[in-house]
């Protein structure tokens, strides 16, 4: 956060000098007259979406203070209000929908989501019918977000592991261009190979694992780059003394290179894991839903929260009862994504290398 | 954030002060909270419940059908089955009846479509597939490959009409023939105002707004017969071929039975086809004028005297139908569909198919017929359905 | 942390770590056992993510080839989408112009929408503030993108008819806002709900580029009288350029594969329109989506024919931004 020094700085002191300022409180009444006007051109001009009122009051706002500081302040500072006011007006426009969108979610989620809803899968009911739950779904997305992790967190470990500590070469070069090219892979492309790999060509079934193992595809290069990150953050002196003991280096990759670095790891496989609980692609592809509850992802259709938002959401013909479940199920992923993020940023607090000050 | 670390490691003089035990009681401490993360998820899959009817699902109000006819035999197991969403209400309706009577069966259809219902069943993924239209001839001969050598074959199960809905405000009453359906799909009529549409309608107040007709994105057996109906009864304003896929250019597109059904509730002077179960809360249906002395409203009684025209033209066991879509009877609506369930006859997976004979033979019988109407399906015509309840019980 | 230690040296850059006392080691403790195991299980790995890659392209262009020999239309200039007919007859121009032109507009209003946030975060917001927002953004970004789709399906559409109705009514001359009052489900509406979508994403990685401008840049430029405006245009944002083309090219890949969102949002249909609030265009992989159910054997391998144009797209696109990262990093190193 050095650009700490760089926000407190008071204004330049030229300015001060040259006198003529518009008076601090200026943005706020400028923005507060933008946003009435706003609205009565809207309310008088018969517009009926919002998003029109919004724009047409932040192109009020950036003029008015754009013609007024030019006339007070001069033109170079004119030009730094006109800066500020778009920045403030971006993250304005920004925070708008994002805001929405959680609100949306809570305010229309929170209407079936109980523990009925939590503890009981859709059963025999048909999507148009009041009631059933995600039960099935939860399972199944844990389930399989289980099972990718436990593929993909060995592999992106120690492919971190041999690009840090021992890669050199063509070979190192080349696998560090293909992961960052592959954590690029849209989530349906690696749907379609495991799809034309698995089932078609080894004529597997439909289950939880053919998805797990799309996912671990979309997993594994984001649990190398962040793995490889906090192991280059380790010092060498850690190593050196180790290997200076006689420790065999293997020993000292487990013993002392490892642990120092578990926090950050950790933390990158949870953001990984928050990352692909959501896809909802190859799940489409490789699971293919059910209603029931089936706790072996190695046998049989599965189900998984965000395949049932979109069931929910497609099959349901616009039922009330379906939307609200759909919403419900996404406020519960949106949760469960949430108390990953928050977990693994308390573990990377929590093992954060302490600097001594 | 690996920013501030990398900040902070830049003194990483305190590194080599950091104690080695405390390391490691950390990591003891890591794995308490995984072994605890491992063990929470163990105790909930222990406490969920396929068992809908109780709690605050338990609205379904609907009197529970007659089961006391089904015969479970040695039924039990899981059965798989994909395919048509055209009869996804249908089948559900029979799950819901044969499993409350048949504890020892779970049933799982997904209705993702013909194609992929039948795609999965020649793949031996499910046990039967539900199909809009009748095998093609070069997926029975692939069907030998599922079926043991014997081949699959096709079970009319449930009919139904293909309702034409729309949403104009002020509008209750609409009657079209198949010319000017063409035209509108087609995008050569676009206003409701149209002469040619206030001509058949003399007593509406028809707006002069555009008219947003809707049409599936996806590929689906429901645009396949109502195209085959414009072909076949107005052969000069459709000058496309029949299929799956929708042919002409523009006009608006959703997914699914459902998803048109969903635009066409939200959009004001829409107009599309679905299933009849998919015209309720708010979609009017559009009567035809086919010819026959008064214009034939879309109800399933109208559908199953269209229904009874159809000749079974499958070989053998098979019984694919074809139906008479320009036809002129009184009281009979011309668009409408046949939907199939595939199975193999013989060579049938010997762990699915007691379940199989016991389900398709309880969706055949006269009670899982009878509970049809209700969902805006049409029963098949008697003496079809006497042949597909015997086929049934030879399956092996 | 709140005040870095020095503002006078950045960290170095982390190539310059001593690395050949490790490699040295390594060269001896290869030869015990443990280590030979451990090498070869490493490296193993690294092998195992190059295989799958390969296996990706290799499975790809296999089944695509199956049915590309078949193709009766042109792959890369046919408007129709019929690969379940036998002969099949598809080409990919419509899904090329949709995935273009929805990934266009969505840049174009992200872009300058993130960096403005990335600086608010970084050079504007108060200092309290900051913080809570840079977290929230990075919550945002981990936002399944099916709930977006939900939301845009159920809120912003309904939300967006009167600003298509406006677009219409005061530029619908340009052929480009013609607009025939249909639901408002079109290229537009897709672009503006992947424009949400990547904001996250172009936000952080801007934001982490910005932290990094010399100090000390910024403070001469400061001491010489410039204004705030003055400061970022002349020392932040050179030195980040580089870095927003990174980011705009990683928000690009997210926006050019993204599937369900477009899926749930957009009208499809086969067919080219000037116009962007009509439907018209459809995008690679909300195509597959939505083409996948009813598809055969045969329309399932044209589908993975598309699936193929897309990976390589992504991956054109991707390597070009690690590139330009790559290249950056000896920029800041010697500039520092």
């Amino acid at each position: 956060m050095s650009h700490a020094l760089n926000t407190q700085t008071p204004p330049p002191a030229p300015s001060t000098l040259r006198g003529a300022r518009l008076p601090k409180w200026a943005p706020y009444v400028i923005a507060a007259g933008s946003v009435a006007a706003g609205c009565g051109i809207g309310l008088a001009g018969g517009l009926d979406s919002r998003i029109q009122w919004g724009l047409i009051a932040s192109i009020l706002f950036l003029l008015v203070t754009y013609l007024l500081a030019a006339k007070v302040e001069g033109g170079r500072q004119a030009k730094d209000r006109m800066a500020t006011s778009v920045v403030w007006v971006a993250f304005l426009l920004a925070v708008i929908p994002l805001v929405s969108l959680i609100w949306e979610t809570v305010a229309r989620g929170i209407k079936v989501l109980d523990g009925y809803f939590l503890t009981h899968s859709m059963g025999v009911l048909a999507d148009t019918d009041v009631g059933g739950g995600i039960y099935h779904a939860l399972i199944g997305t844990l389930e399989q977000v289980g099972l990718a992790t436990l593929m993909a967190v060995p592999v992106g470990l120690l492919t971190a592991i041999y690009l840090v500590e021992y890669g050199r070469g063509k070979l190192a070069k080349a696998v560090t261009f293909f992961v960052d090219v592959m954590t690029g892979i849209p989530s349906i492309v690696a749907g379609l190979f495991i799809l034309s790999f698995w089932i078609l060509i080894l004529g597997q079934g439909y289950s939880g694992f053919a998805g797990a193992m799309a996912l671990a595809i979309l997993m594994m290069p984001v649990v190398v780059r962040s793995t490889e990150e906090m192991l280059k953050l380790v010092p060498n002196e850690l190593r050196e003394a180790s290997l200076a003991l006689g420790v065999p280096k293997w020993r000292t990759i487990l013993k002392v290179v490892l642990p120092t670095s578990l926090g950050g790891i950790t933390t990158g496989v949870m953001l990984a894991v928050a990352r692909i609980a959501g896809e909802t692609a190859p799940v489409l592809l490789l699971v293919w839903g059910n209603p029931l509850i089936n706790t072996n992802p190695f046998d049989g259709p599965q189900a998984s929260l965000p395949l049932y938002i979109y069931q929910q959401y497609a099959n349901s013909a616009g039922s009330p009862a379906a939307y609200d479940r759909a919403w419900a199920a996404a406020l519960t992923l949106i949760i469960l994504i949430m108390l990953l993020n928050l977990v693994a940023r308390g573990i990377a607090r929590w093992k954060a290398p302490k600097t001594g000050r | 954030m690996s920013h501030d670390i990398a900040r902070r490691s830049d003194d990483g003089g305190s590194w080599k002060e950091l104690p080695k035990v405390k390391l490691q009681r950390m990591n003891r401490r890591a794995l308490t909270l995984g072994a605890l993360a491992v063990s929470g998820a163990l105790a909930l899959t222990a406490c969920g419940s396929d068992d809908t009817s109780g709690g605050s699902g338990g609205t379904n109000t609907a009197a529970a059908p007659d089961t006391s006819n089904i015969k479970c035999d040695d039924a039990k197991g899981q059965l798989l089955a994909n395919g048509s969403s055209a009869q996804a209400n249908a089948i559900q309706t029979w799950i819901k009846a044969y499993t409350a009577a048949c504890k020892g069966v779970q049933i799982n259809y997904k209705a993702e479509g013909s194609g992929a219902g039948v795609t999965a069943f020649l793949q031996g993924q499910t046990a039967f597939a539900g199909s809009d239209s009748a095998l093609k001839p070069d997926e029975l001969t692939e069907s030998a490959k599922v079926c043991k050598d014997s081949q699959a074959i096709d079970l009319p199960m449930v009919g139904g009409p293909i309702a034409v809905g729309y949403n104009v405000p002020g509008v209750d009453k609409l009657v079209l023939d198949a010319k000017t359906l063409a035209e509108i799909f087609n995008n050569k009529i676009t206003t409701w105002n149209d002469p040619k549409i206030e001509k058949l309608n003399p007593d509406a107040k028809l707006p002069d707004t555009k008219i947003q007709a809707f049409h599936r994105s996806d590929e689906s057996g429901t645009t396949d017969n109502l195209t085959k109906y414009l072909k076949a009864a107005a052969p000069d304003a459709w000058p496309y071929e029949p299929g799956k896929a929708w042919e002409p250019k523009g006009g608006q597109s959703a997914q699914g039975s459902s998803g048109v059904a969903q635009q066409v509730k939200q959009t004001s002077g829409s107009i599309s086809y679905m299933e009849l179960s998919y015209a309720k809360d708010g979609i009017k249906t559009v009567a035809i004028d086919t010819g026959a002395s008064a214009p034939v409203e879309a109800n399933v009684d109208n559908a199953t005297k269209a229904i009874a025209d159809a000749k079974v033209v499958g070989k053998g066991k098979d019984l694919a139908l074809e139906l008479n879509y320009a036809t002129k009877a009184e009281g009979a609506y011309p668009i409408t569909l046949v939907t199939y369930e595939i199975v193999c006859e013989k060579g049938n997976k010997a762990e699915t198919l007691p379940a199989v004979k016991s389900f398709l033979g309880y969706a055949a019988s006269e009670e899982g017929q009878a509970t049809l109407k209700d969902q805006g399906y049409a029963p098949i015509p008697a003496e079809i359905n006497a042949k597909v309840r015997e086929t049934i019980a030879a399956l092996s | 942390m709140d005040i870095s230690p020095s503002t006078t040296a950045p960290p170095p850059p982390q190539d310059a770590q001593p690395k050949p006392i490790s490699h040295k080691a390594a060269a001896r403790g290869a030869t015990r056992p443990g280590d030979r195991v451990f090498l070869g299980l490493s490296r193993g790995s690294g092998i195992l993510l190059l295989l799958i890659m390969a296996a990706i392209a290799a499975f790809l262009t296999y089944r695509a080839s199956i049915v590309l020999s078949k193709n009766e239309g042109n792959f890369l200039t046919t408007f129709e989408w019929d690969a379940n007919a036998i002969p099949p007859y598809f080409g990919i121009a419509v899904l090329a112009f949709g995935t273009i032109v929805s990934s266009i507009i969505a840049m174009v209003i992200a872009v300058p929408i993130a960096v403005g946030i990335a600086l608010f975060i970084t050079h504007y917001a108060p200092r309290k503030l900051s913080g809570p927002i840079a977290y929230v953004v990075d919550l945002l970004a981990a936002v399944p993108s099916i709930v977006y789709g939900l939301w845009g399906a159920l809120f912003l559409v309904p939300h967006l008819t009167g600003l298509f109705s406006w677009l219409d009514q005061f530029f619908g001359w340009t052929g480009v806002f013609e607009w025939q009052g249909g639901a408002p489900r079109s290229l537009l509406t897709v672009g503006i709900l992947l424009a949400i979508m990547i904001l996250p994403i172009i936000t952080n990685v801007s934001r982490e580029v910005f932290r990094q401008a010399p100090q000390m840049h910024q403070e001469a430029a400061l001491a010489l009288g410039a204004t705030r405006w003055e400061v970022i245009r002349m020392s932040v944002l050179p030195f980040g350029r580089s870095g927003i083309i990174s980011a705009s090219m990683l928000g690009l890949g997210r926006a050019l594969g993204e599937t369900m969102a477009v899926a749930t949002v957009l009208s499809p249909s086969f067919l080219i329109n000037a116009s962007i609030l009509d439907p018209g265009g459809g995008t690679f992989a909300q195509n597959i989506a939505s083409k996948f159910s009813e598809a055969t054997e045969q329309g399932r391998d044209a589908l993975i024919a598309s699936g193929l144009v897309l990976f390589v797209i992504t991956l054109l696109v991707n390597g070009a931004a690690r590139a330009i990262i790559a290249r950056r990093k000896e920029y800041s190193g010697a500039n520092a």
